[in-house]
């Protein structure tokens, strides 16, 4: 009997979820309420139902993130009765005394791996589930499901161990902890494929709205309090949505009229741009940023 | 719609990046970001494509010497297919690379360089491919356009690679040429090849048949987790969570658990919210049976009529994969599904040579990227199939208990003592 792709992907990312609350003392899911931690947490309900998650949902934030993801967020762990813990960029910058991110789009991203990491330390999370995909830029490619980091969260790509058939080794020495990235397999579409099959509600900035941008190196931002305007800046009000769900000021929108998982999925057929490349400002600026960043103890 | 991984074999002077960038440049898979991207570093540039095999460069290091350093995977699809490759390194640490890649694999591309034929390391892969039993095999016979197109190249390579597909018990291999660089017999069949009449590349990865390889065998349920709500209306609830390594369980089947040999049948089985009657590999489900039973992660529940070997003694062909050298008396820790023991390695038994399968009786210790049979004895009784007969249940690894590290990859065999 031939199975439907998804089903495969879908049985895959069980198995893993499964390993990992098996094989680890002290797992968390990150959840950032955008689609790609929607789908994990859809499939961590498949994998641990009518039990509960065996891992609370943490989210890093920044203090720049669209409130509908924020609101979304809330949202879904009251409904799902599951343990959520929030801890701020803005907290660390302020006990840190660490300099906040300057310019047009002051990025906090570099500072959301200082939280990370604290945040790691304070409940001594051995693994952190995330919703990185393999597609998405030429260093993921390379990295395991099971993804070993020392404790400066630092990534070596010359030191993974081999992975071999689904046998994930999560043994790791104190101190160490391993990102695990269940939806490895998965491209942006089969994402979006599966979210439409699964009927999974998303944040309403996924579809077709009004929202007042500016146009940047051919990139729509939106209005916020946390980008910088200047004189020349043109304000214009477009119908938008969002293709991926990051920072304010470092994800753009995509001019659209999709008001359903189905039409997104036929506009990313006919889109001949890549989504990172299409929505993330943060990749630009070297053909090795996201490498430097993963090795520096990004996710 | 369904999945396929394959892995494709070859040096880098084989065209092999150039192969993979070609599928997914002419199966429309690379967005124009990324080929800017690439056009931007191409230095050489032919007939107007970018140079394909920039896009399978993954890191700085890479770029920089000109070399792959790890498997990479790869992702694209058609109406018809999802598809997965595992892009192994064609040099350094090949053995470990190669065995890693092809051990998720159906099927494996083994490219060939039309001008010098069947070579040393195309004798490597091939080996390689027979040990790791891959059930479907495909030769691309590359660069057809440096030798004028010409068949009798092609016929005289594949009369070759014929010979050397009985010694190692190929199944049946496709043979087809190609020409990366050209496009030629990648996406659309070829107009400068009229002699050849079957189908591109593409085409075949289309239609190789998946169905039935898994589903079967015996049935195997290695228990990943057991789920046990323990609240006031879920009081009775347990249930046993895992992903089904080979074979059917229905309802009612008659099962045992091992190791403990108890006998009961399947009471429930579910996925998801749903409830099912029957469930094949490889889903990830939920079984229930019939009694109270003290079953835990790493038990495995099989049909009372079909049982895998238990013992604590057996022999395994192991690929080495770290610096430490493989010595009798080592011991390690087991990785088997879910299952661990600690096991100690009774006797290397000999060497295998990948380059010519010339095996060397007991060797004093076994180096990276080098394959051995050894006797093995684990601490716990093993319930274990023959990789031979059972690919997904009869793998395992072994960590190093001090680094951590995944040091060997296993595909067991039983043998009569």
């Amino acid at each position: 009997m031939p199975r439907d792709y998804l089903d495969t992907l879908e049985s895959e990312a069980i198995y893993i979820l499964r390993e990992t609350a098996a094989q680890f003392e002290r797992p968390a899911l990150l959840f950032s309420g955008g689609k790609d931690s929607i789908t994990l947490v859809h499939l961590a309900l498949k994998a641990f139902r009518p039990g509960r998650l065996p891992f609370p949902l943490v989210h890093i934030d920044t203090g720049h993130n669209f409130p509908e993801a924020l609101a979304f967020r809330d949202r879904l762990a009251v409904a799902l009765g599951e343990q959520l813990i929030v801890r701020y960029v803005e907290d660390t910058i302020q006990s840190k005394n660490l300099q906040d991110g300057t310019g047009k789009f002051a990025s906090r991203n570099a500072l959301q791996t200082h939280t990370l990491l604290d945040t790691v330390s304070e409940f001594a999370f051995d693994a952190c589930i995330g919703g990185a995909r393999r597609d998405e830029e030429k260093a993921r490619a390379k990295e395991r499901i099971f993804s070993v980091r020392d404790e400066f969260g630092q990534w070596n790509p010359k030191l993974q161990r081999p992975e071999l058939w689904q046998l994930y080794n999560g043994r790791i020495h104190k101190g160490e902890n391993v990102r695990v990235f269940p939806i490895s397999n998965w491209t942006e579409l089969d994402v979006w494929r599966y979210l439409e099959r699964e009927q999974i509600a998303l944040p309403s900035i996924y579809f077709a709205h009004e929202r007042d941008v500016i146009e940047y190196e051919s990139q729509l931002i939106a209005v916020s309090p946390f980008i910088r305007l200047d004189p020349s800046d043109q304000i214009t009000r477009r119908r938008v949505r969002y293709r991926t769900v990051g920072d304010m000021t470092c994800t753009a929108a995509v001019a659209s009229e999709a008001a359903t998982i189905a039409d997104i999925i036929g506009e990313i057929a006919c889109t001949r741009i890549s989504e990172r490349g299409e929505t993330r400002i943060d990749d630009r600026v070297s053909e090795a940023a996201m490498e430097d960043r993963k090795k520096n103890g990004y996710f | 719609m369904d999945l396929l991984r394959f892995i494709t074999a070859g040096s880098v002077d084989d065209g092999k990046s150039t192969l993979i960038g070609r599928l997914l440049y002419d199966s429309k898979s690379i967005w124009e970001d990324q080929l800017e991207a690439i056009e931007r570093q191409s230095k050489r540039r032919d007939n107007g494509v970018p140079d394909l095999a920039l896009l399978t460069d993954g890191l700085r290091a890479e770029r920089e010497q000109g070399i792959t350093i790890d498997v990479a995977y790869r992702y694209f699809n058609t109406v018809r297919r999802k598809f997965i490759i595992a892009d192994a390194p064609g040099h350094i640490q090949y053995t470990r690379n190669m065995v890693t890649g092809a051990s998720n694999a159906d099927l494996i591309v083994i490219l060939i360089d039309a001008r010098h034929g069947v070579a040393e390391q195309t004798r490597r892969h091939s080996i390689i491919a027979s040990l790791l039993k891959l059930p479907h095999v495909i030769v691309a016979v590359n660069k057809m356009d440096l030798v004028g197109y010409a068949q009798d190249v092609f016929d005289g390579i594949v009369t070759a690679y014929s010979g050397l597909a009985r010694e190692l018990q190929l199944p049946p291999v496709t043979y087809l040429p190609i020409s990366a660089l050209q496009g030629d017999n990648i996406v659309k069949r070829s107009a400068h090849m009229s002699w050849y009449e079957g189908p591109s590349l593409l085409e075949l990865l289309e239609e190789v048949s998946l169905a039935g390889i898994s589903e079967a065998l015996p049935a195997r349920f290695p228990v990943q987790y057991v789920i046990r709500p323990q609240t006031e209306t879920l009081h009775d609830y347990r249930g046993y969570a895992g992903q089904i390594s080979s074979g059917t369980f229905s309802v009612g089947d008659h099962v045992t658990i091992l190791p403990s040999g108890a006998t009961t049948r399947i009471a429930r089985i579910e996925s998801g919210a749903q409830q099912l009657q029957t469930a094949c590999a490889p889903q990830s489900v939920v079984l229930h049976v019939e009694g109270e039973f003290d079953i835990s992660r790493g038990d495995l529940i099989v049909p009372s009529g079909a049982l895998p070997t238990l013992q604590q003694e057996l022999s395994s062909l192991i690929c080495w994969m770290d610096v430490k050298p493989l010595l009798k008396g080592n011991r390690y820790l087991l990785q088997y599904n879910t299952f661990r023991t600690p096991v100690v390695i009774k006797a290397l038994e000999y060497r295998l040579d990948v380059n010519s399968l010339d095996r060397e009786t007991t060797p004093d210790r076994i180096e990276l990227n080098e394959v051995v049979r050894a006797r093995i004895k684990t601490a716990m009784p093993l319930a274990f199939d023959r990789y031979t007969g059972n690919h997904a249940h009869g793998a395992a690894i072994l960590i190093d208990e001090s680094s951590n590290a995944t040091v060997g990859a296993l595909m067991l065999e039983t043998e009569a003592v």
